[in-house]
């Protein structure tokens, strides 16, 4: 009753909105950037979401996912990367560099590996 | 004994070296100014207004051309400094043409080219009609006409910052720095001609850094209701109603997003000009990694090349506007009369 009580504003039953930075997962981000060390480079432009061909029809963007990797907010990249088809348009725009289809690729590795607890 | 005067020569005719000049004659020193164009003024000559408070670059102007109206000043134009060497108690200029000129020391004042933007291609400069240069809107701005390649007027204009700089495609990393606020003073320009029309600034950060700049990017929204959207355009293409399409991710918004033009002006960025570049690989001067000159000190030696008898002033170092151009034109001067007194 009295837990019922404090509830009343949904407080404690909504989880936060807020990143977490100290209790986010970085296995991911560590993993991507030591296999694509470019990653580091991401300044969030968005060019490589603008040309991506996949990205104006699904819900997939390089930009977000690599700013979401860098927060540890992981959960949403498992369905969106598998949707990439690797075609490297997005690496023809990039101003900094990074081997943005490489980032993809050992992305969707890392995401694979953590669910199997091997990260 | 009476001393000979002392005499200097300034590579270069732009604001940094006519103001160097200046500065020179006043203090009794001969000067020869070497421009290779028709005119001293450098890129000044083809700007409309200027930012901050788009003030007519004529008055900035009549200020440079009143500077080196001195008489221990000589104006040699259509002349390139090919080769500077230090000889002695003297440097010696070669000049093109085969001439030569002596001197006790000499001021780099060789500027900046802007960036060729048809090294962008997927912009479509050179390749689409209605796709400009801020320097070709600046002409615009000049002929007091702001219109389409069919002379019609444009409803809707989209600035695309950052063509040229900050871009490892081509090979330049820095930032241009003068253009963001360009674009600003633009923006405000054309929708004072246009009043109709909408006007988007296209960027990937906002880069305010001088007096007032800031206030000018606040009185853009304010009063001329300039838009901003966060994102770089990865390409251009033109549609069958022959209006250009542009694709960008509005990475605020956190999804692509697609616009109608019908003008586009891309703002080109600043890099080490050619005529400085062949004068530094003759002369052994240094270049950095965005291949301006090198100073000997990047905080209190910027004016110095490292050889003695021989300094740097203005955008040759680094992308500059005109106020810190003339400032570091200055300091040049001080430390030229320092070392011509030290001798
Ligand atoms: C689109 C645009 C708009 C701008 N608008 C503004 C503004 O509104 N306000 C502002 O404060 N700043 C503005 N700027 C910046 C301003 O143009 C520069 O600060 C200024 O022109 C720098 O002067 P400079 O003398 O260093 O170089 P330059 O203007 O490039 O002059 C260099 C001169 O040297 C000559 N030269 C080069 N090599 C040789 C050689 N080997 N021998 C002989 N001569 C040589 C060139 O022909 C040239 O005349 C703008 C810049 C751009 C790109
Ligand atoms: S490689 Fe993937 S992210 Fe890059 S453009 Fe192609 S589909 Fe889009
Ligand atoms: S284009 Fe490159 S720098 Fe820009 S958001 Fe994509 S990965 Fe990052
Ligand atoms: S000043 Fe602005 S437009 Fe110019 S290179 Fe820097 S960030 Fe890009």
């Amino acid at each position: 009753m009295s837990e019922q009580k404090a509830n009343r504003f949904g407080f404690a039953i909504n989880r936060s909105r807020a990143i977490n930075y100290d209790t986010s997962d970085r296995k991911v981000r560590e993993y991507v950037t030591l296999r694509e060390p470019s990653f580091r480079l991401c300044f969030a432009c968005g060019g490589c979401t603008a040309a991506c061909t996949t990205g104006q029809h699904a819900s997939f963007n390089l930009r977000r996912m690599n700013t979401y990797i860098r927060r540890g907010e992981i959960d949403n990249l498992r369905e969106e990367v598998t949707r990439c088809m690797l075609c490297g348009k997005c690496l023809l725009v990039c101003p900094r560099g990074v081997n943005t289809r490489n980032v993809v690729a050992v992305t969707a590795e890392a995401l694979r590996k953590l669910d199997r607890n091997e990260l | 004994m009476k001393e000979k005067r002392k005499h200097v020569i300034v590579a270069g005719g732009g604001v940094a070296g006519m103001e160097a000049a200046g500065s020179l004659a006043e203090m009794g020193i001969r000067v020869t100014l070497v421009e290779k164009g028709e005119d001293p003024g450098g890129h000044l000559l083809q700007w409309h207004a200027l930012f901050p408070g788009r003030r007519p670059a004529e008055e900035v102007r009549k200020y440079l051309r009143k500077r080196i109206a001195h008489e221990n000043i000589n104006v040699i134009t259509r002349t390139t400094v090919e080769k500077i060497r230090h000889h002695g108690h003297e440097v010696i200029a070669d000049l093109s043409g085969g001439k030569q000129e002596r001197a006790d020391a000499v001021i780099v004042a060789t500027g900046f080219d802007l960036f060729d933007a048809h090294r962008k291609e997927e912009y479509g400069y050179g390749i689409y009609d209605n796709v400009i240069t801020s320097a070709d809107l600046e002409d615009m701005f000049n002929r007091k006409k702001v219109a389409r390649a069919d002379g019609s007027p444009p409803s809707r204009i989209g600035f695309i910052h950052c063509v040229g700089s900050r871009d490892e495609k081509v090979n330049n990393n820095h930032c241009s720095k003068v253009c963001c606020v360009t674009a600003v003073k633009q923006a405000i320009e054309v929708r004072k001609l246009l009043p109709e029309s909408e006007v988007f600034c296209f960027y990937m950060d906002m880069r305010m850094f001088g007096p007032y700049y800031e206030e000018l990017y606040r009185e853009s929204q304010e009063v001329h209701n300039v838009n901003y959207i966060r994102g770089k355009v990865s390409e251009a293409s033109v549609n069958i109603n022959n209006r250009l399409v542009i694709k960008v991710e509005d990475t605020l918004a956190g999804r692509p997003l697609k616009m109608e033009l019908d003008l586009m002006v891309l703002m080109v960025g600043m890099e080490m000009s050619k005529p400085g570049t062949r004068l530094a690989e003759a002369s052994g001067l240094n270049t950095g990694i965005n291949r301006f000159l090198e100073s000997a000190d990047h905080h209190y030696g910027s004016n110095l090349s490292g050889v003695a008898g021989i300094f740097y002033a203005g955008t040759c170092t680094a992308p500059m506007n005109i106020t810190d151009t003339i400032s570091h034109s200055r300091a040049a001067v001080e430390e030229t009369v320092r070392y011509l007194g030290g001798r």
